[in-house]
């Protein structure tokens, strides 16, 4: 159903069709919206390698061609970004692919990773007018695929759009963090001519699309050359340096003669359930499964160093995309059996449904309307089951999902020997504890004002510190606005 | 970057190196540690306690036992060698202040991160008793340097062969008997560090202790540090590495910290051959 060659040759026979004809609105609707290829699930399981594999040119140009060119535009509300899409659309319609990246690239700087990551169903695909029209938002235009499509061609052998960088400023702007919301600011200031430097905590910079989003679904090889293209436009990357501890915050601006900051600085700590049994042998978050496997490459048995959890039995807790990385990791390790454990519906569920469709394709079991009331370990204190509980939903919660509601006496027992808990992140805390006069939200994220700017003067924030877990889009939309603020400032105070 | 600028080997397992590391040096407080990375790609990252730094010469000193694949290839390496990738400094310093009399006891090469501790303390103004213990006469160190800086110096050793013969828990129960220590600080083995709090417990003495568990990023990020303290779960990278020892549950700890054993055994042996093999090539 996914094989490549097949879908290629139904999109190339309907191309011909087609082709030179002018198309009514009705007939765009009327195409089939194109299957994305992808490795087959009972090969993938055995390997890293990406599993969606990109549409073909006739894929595209046909999907691109469903696009109704709407005046309005409903799907560019739905980007974080802003991307002109009808625009860049009509440019892969006809072919024009290098035009059409670079109507992504006014406004986005990461098109290949973004057509890979964006949850693209509730941001500019749920506007869109043909998945309205056919009833279903996953009929709408695959934005996101051809976004990708056409950044892949670049990535494969085009001419790299390298953006301008306007002449020196002699103003520095440090910024806190390599994940997508630096990249962005990082990218947009040096861009208006300022020396910027990038402080990475990690040996590798990247963020989450290096530590968090493993290989199957976006390769590494993506982001180097994203990082590669920075380092090209003269941004500088420091490794190894965590700010706050390897130097404070503030010392950036009072000591070491920068003019801005922002802090992009990601997700915290992980979260757990607060049950029994959370800290026996097998008990681990998402966020050290998944940065053991992608960072530190433990699944490379052979070669690696940093040694990871074997399983048979694995009970991944939670919803979310990371929990569907980490359920699909573990089938790749090598898990017997992989079960995702989630208290609500699969309709409530936050992954994206590309992610939960590939994990059910790839065996992985889902437990829903079940949480697990305490974890249950063996005489050396190793993880022998979960005790689960049977919920089923009532009244909508503040977060506007039906509330789980426990059913008394539905107790009983999964036999697993891992569990990976996978129910997001507080904030972290090392920036707040080192850094006088820095105002954070009850929860530890840091306040920001409308232009991204934190309670210390030069001091602006964005993506997950700010925002707790959130997208790669949406933090970039916060480094692009914190970066636009930056400059204004900084246009402000030149020629002092 | 992170040159090696001296090496020495203490005993048979345990190694010193200074190591060129100039912002870690100016910004260490005691108490924290830095993690390291030998080979970007593939290596693993280890937590490691400064045991002193000189700001001036932009130099910190960390002393490690081989006990692991990474902490075996560093100490097959040599000065004027670069290590890829050091981070630092991680955790929270100690807080140094005058409490009047602080006892540290100090267990194998957990005397390293005490020392800084303990010669911050005496500045501080404390009186200050320190307690060295080591299995036998070989794995004592530190000895002239603590001497330098403690009041008293207890030096014990499992089997006798050097100082008293005695646990570590032995002089620091007479001490807390004897002596009414304000504060008492104990780095060492886990085990070592449990059996001290217990021993300061019905005296009522503030103990703290530093943990060394399994860590990945060091900054807030995996959770793999968790434990708990108090009923609580920490995290030893932003929440410590110092606790108060009368509150963490060290048998839990201890318990995870063998969650790879497994897979550590069998490089820790394939690590051996692979040194083994090295050498073999250097005599051929």
């Amino acid at each position: 159903m996914h094989d490549l060659k097949h879908l290629d040759a139904e999109a190339k026979k309907l191309m011909m069709e087609l082709e030179g004809k002018t198309l009514k609105p009705r007939e765009r609707a009327a195409i089939p919206p194109q299957e994305m290829p992808a490795q087959d699930a009972q090969k993938r399981i055995g390997n890293m390698n990406e599993v969606a594999r990109g549409y073909t040119e006739a894929q595209v140009r046909l999907e691109s061609m469903r696009c109704l060119q709407c005046k309005n535009a409903p799907c560019i509300k739905g980007c974080p970004v802003e991307i002109d899409i009808p625009r860049f659309i009509k440019h892969a319609e006809d072919g024009k692919f290098a035009e059409s990246l670079a109507v992504i690239k006014e406004s986005s700087l990461l098109p290949a990773i973004c057509g890979r990551v964006c949850p693209q169903e509730t941001q500019c695909q749920e506007f869109c007018t043909v998945g309205k029209m056919l009833k279903d938002v996953n009929k709408a235009v695959s934005i996101g695929r051809i976004e990708r499509y056409v950044a892949d061609v670049e990535l494969h052998g085009g001419n790299p759009i390298m953006p301008e960088v306007a002449s020196p400023t002699g103003k520095r702007v440090a910024i806190v963090g390599s994940g997508p919301a630096g990249i962005t600011a990082a990218a947009d200031i040096r861009k208006a001519g300022h020396e910027v430097t990038i402080f990475e905590a990690f040996h590798k910079p990247g963020g989450v699309m290096v530590y968090g989003i493993p290989e199957f679904r976006l390769p590494k090889a993506i982001v180097e050359y994203e990082i590669n293209n920075l380092k090209q436009m003269g941004v500088e990357i420091k490794t190894n340096f965590l700010v706050g501890r390897t130097r404070k915050l503030r010392d950036l601006i009072d000591k070491d003669g920068y003019n801005a900051v922002f802090i992009g600085s990601g997700a915290g700590l992980p979260k757990f359930m607060h049950i029994e049994g959370e800290n026996l042998i097998g008990v681990l978050s998402a966020n050290e499964y998944l940065t053991r496997s992608n960072l530190m490459k433990a699944y490379n048995r052979e070669h690696a160093h940093t040694p990871i959890f074997v399983s048979r039995v694995v009970g991944v807790l939670g919803g979310g995309n990371v929990a569907m990385d980490a359920a699909r990791t573990a089938v790749r390790l090598g898990a017997e059996k992989v079960y995702v454990v989630y208290r609500r519906t699969e309709k409530e569920m936050p992954a994206r449904v590309e992610e939960v469709a590939h994990a059910k394709e790839e065996g992985v079991e889902f437990l829903l309307l079940q949480s697990p009331k305490r974890i249950l370990g063996n005489e050396k204190q190793q993880v022998r089951a979960m005790e689960v509980l049977s919920y089923k939903l009532g009244e909508p919660d503040d977060s506007g999902r039906r509330r789980p509601i426990a059913i008394e006496g539905s107790e009983r027992e999964l036999p697993v020997d891992t569990v990976i808990v996978s129910i997001g992140n507080d904030s972290n805390p090392l920036l707040e504890k080192t850094t006088e006069g820095l105002a954070t939200n009850k929860w530890g994220n840091i306040i920001i004002n409308d232009d991204c700017s934190t309670s210390i003067d030069r001091i602006y924030a964005g993506g997950d510190i700010v925002l707790g877990a959130a997208t790669v889009i949406l933090a970039m939309g916060q480094g692009r606005k914190a970066a636009a603020s930056i400059n204004a400032l900084l246009a402000s105070e030149s020629g002092d | 970057m992170n040159r090696i600028l001296a090496k020495r080997q203490l005993s048979d397992e345990v190694f010193l190196m200074k190591i060129e590391a100039p912002l870690i040096a100016q910004e260490r407080q005691p108490g924290q540690f830095i993690i390291l990375q030998l080979d970007t790609d593939f290596g693993e990252r280890i937590p490691l306690t400064i045991a002193d730094a000189d700001p001036e010469e932009g130099s910190i000193t960390i002393i490690f036992q081989t006990v692991g694949n990474t902490s075996h290839r560093l100490a097959a390496m040599e000065t004027g060698d670069a290590i890829e990738n050091l981070l630092g400094p991680l955790g929270h310093p100690t807080d140094i202040r005058k409490y009047g009399k602080v006892v540290c006891v100090g267990g194998g090469i957990g005397v390293a991160p005490l020392h800084p501790i303990a010669k911050a303390m005496k500045e501080a103004g404390n009186e200050v008793t320190i307690i060295i213990g080591a299995r036998n006469r070989k794995l004592v160190i530190f000895e002239e340097e603590m001497g330098r800086i403690a009041d008293k110096l207890i030096v014990c050793t499992d089997d006798g062969s050097y100082g008293r013969k005695a646990l570590v828990t032995g002089p620091l129960k007479e001490v807390c008997e004897t002596w009414n220590p304000d504060l008492a600080v104990a780095i060492g083995p886990p085990i070592m560090m449990k059996f001290c709090a217990e021993t300061t417990r019905p005296f009522g003495v503030h103990t703290l202790v530093s943990l060394n568990t399994i860590m990945i990023d060091g900054t807030g990020m995996c959770g793999g540090c968790r434990v708990t303290v108090g009923g609580e779960t920490k995290f030893v990278c932003v929440d410590g590495p110092e606790f108060d020892g009368h509150l963490v549950d060290f048998d839990n700890m201890m318990l995870r910290l063998g969650t790879y054993t497994r897979e550590e055994e069998a490089d820790h042996h394939a690590c051996h051959l692979d040194l083994a093999l090295e050498e073999d090539h250097g005599n051929a």
